[in-house]
């Protein structure tokens, strides 16, 4: 009978020679991934700036230029400075004559797929919502994804009724997706036959943005009137 | 450089593309393959982030080959990995906002991609850089190619269109399936298929000829 030959012990490797190593490969690593962040910063930020302005001027078709606003429980003021807690974003879109052209903002409810996020066009002459674009949405190509090229859908946008109640405090009407065929109403939005969750996921994103928006927004819309120069 | 050192680096280069490829033949990555693959654009773009990140890793791993000791190598070079694929991130950001929203996770997912952690562990780590770069730059091309023969076939059958321009005119009916997931398995069964049948009229080929010689 043999005796099993006890194996060579391998050669432990220094701590130190791993730190080191780790170390030296983590510091090059963020010396590269600082100086790409840094180097391509101005250019991303400047496409999500054009990206932003492209929808928005799409929902407000007379816009010419846009600044951003936020709707604070205490009133209306520009963007920047601290985050307010509860503020809703809004734009404000201005023509080539800096008037008042419309007002875009953003709203998200649960799709069929995923978060369907829109920004929509509110116009304060009719109070009544203009138009809406998508800003992501993961729906089924083919049948979520018409939300954008119904044309019978998007008819429901040319003048959809958001009008506030008495108090200013709420939308007179709720703003809802109906059953296909079955709006009777200017603040109802005929659904897509077969992509009636999609539909609806549209209608609940309008409301809920604009339950929360426009109490706020409509009683000081008189400062927005003219583009501040 | 010599023939033999040269005629070893075109084998190097085409060892990805053709014999080895990483769709067709290994089927690694599949991933992000039959994810992204709906389009024509969104897999050259998924293909060649996916082959910046391969090169510079495989050849920063086999640049420091020989000073990162076997216990951390994985760890090393997951670190490396994920830095370029940071970079590739942030370098689509500044591109073009579609095209990262349409890659979406993907992209980040690229970390994870056994392609280049198999590269970077089976090939760069043992060979100088020049030889690692070419044999990824390889690897590269034969995933882009494997990409794009997927995303541009589920772009025409579902959309009707390649790169966007239509193809059939107004009337034509897309096969919606195509760009749905399902659509992504049926055309890479198709590849598949077609490349196994291929690989088996060579053998049967070879084994005509052979059986001349032998028995």
């Amino acid at each position: 009978m043999s005796t099993p030959i006890a194996p060579i012990p391998p050669q432990a490797t220094p701590a130190t020679s791993l730190l080191k190593t780790l170390g030296l490969v983590s510091t090059v690593c963020g010396l590269i991934i600082v100086g790409a962040y840094q180097g391509t910063y101005d250019a991303a930020a400047a496409n999500r700036r054009l990206a932003l302005e492209r929808t928005v001027f799409k929902v407000v078709p007379a816009a010419k230029s846009m600044t951003e606003w936020q709707a604070t429980p205490q009133g209306i003021r520009p963007a920047g400075g601290e985050a307010v807690a509860g503020a809703v974003k809004f734009y404000v879109a201005y023509d080539a004559a800096g008037d008042l052209a419309g007002i875009a903002a953003e709203g998200a409810a649960k799709g069929y797929a995923d978060t369907v996020r829109i920004l929509y066009g509110y116009s304060p002459a009719c109070q009544c919502i203009t138009g809406f674009g998508l800003v992501s949405s993961k729906e089924t190509p083919g049948i979520g994804d018409k939300i954008v090229t119904d044309k019978a859908f998007l008819a429901n946008f040319a003048a959809l009724d958001v009008k506030l109640n008495a108090e200013l405090s709420a939308l007179a009407n709720e703003v809802r997706a109906v059953k296909h065929g079955s709006k009777a109403n200017p603040w109802e939005i005929d659904a897509i036959a077969g992509a009636t969750v999609t539909s609806r996921a549209v209608g609940k994103a309008i409301n809920d943005s604009a339950q929360r928006l426009l109490p706020r927004l409509v009683p000081e819309i008189e400062k927005l009137r003219k583009k501040e120069s | 450089m010599s023939e033999i050192a040269q005629a070893r680096t075109f084998d190097e280069f085409m060892e990805g593309i053709w014999r080895q490829n990483p769709v067709f033949v290994m089927v690694l990555g599949m991933c992000p393959v039959l994810a992204v693959s709906v389009s024509a654009v969104n897999a050259l773009s998924m293909g060649l982030a996916t082959m910046f990140v391969l090169v510079c890793s495989c050849g920063l791993v086999s640049l420091i080959r020989k000073i990162v000791p076997k216990e951390v190598r994985i760890a090393t070079y997951i670190v490396i990995i994920a830095t370029f694929v940071t970079v590739v991130d942030y370098v689509i950001q500044a591109v073009s906002l579609e095209i990262y929203e349409a890659l979406g996770a993907f992209i980040q997912l690229i970390v994870v991609n056994c392609i280049i952690l198999g590269r970077a562990e089976a090939h760069a780590s043992k060979h100088p850089p020049l030889t690692a770069m070419v044999n990824a730059m390889g690897m590269s091309i034969g995933f882009v190619i494997g990409l794009f023969a997927l995303g541009a076939v589920r772009e025409v059958l579902g959309a009707g269109t390649l790169f966007g321009f239509s193809l059939f005119g107004p009337n034509f009916q897309p096969w919606v399936v195509m760009v749905l997931p399902p659509g992504g398995f049926i055309v890479l069964g198709g590849w598949l298929l077609l490349f196994s049948a291929l690989k088996r009229r060579k053998e049967v080929r070879l084994a005509a000829q052979g059986g001349g010689h032998g028995a």
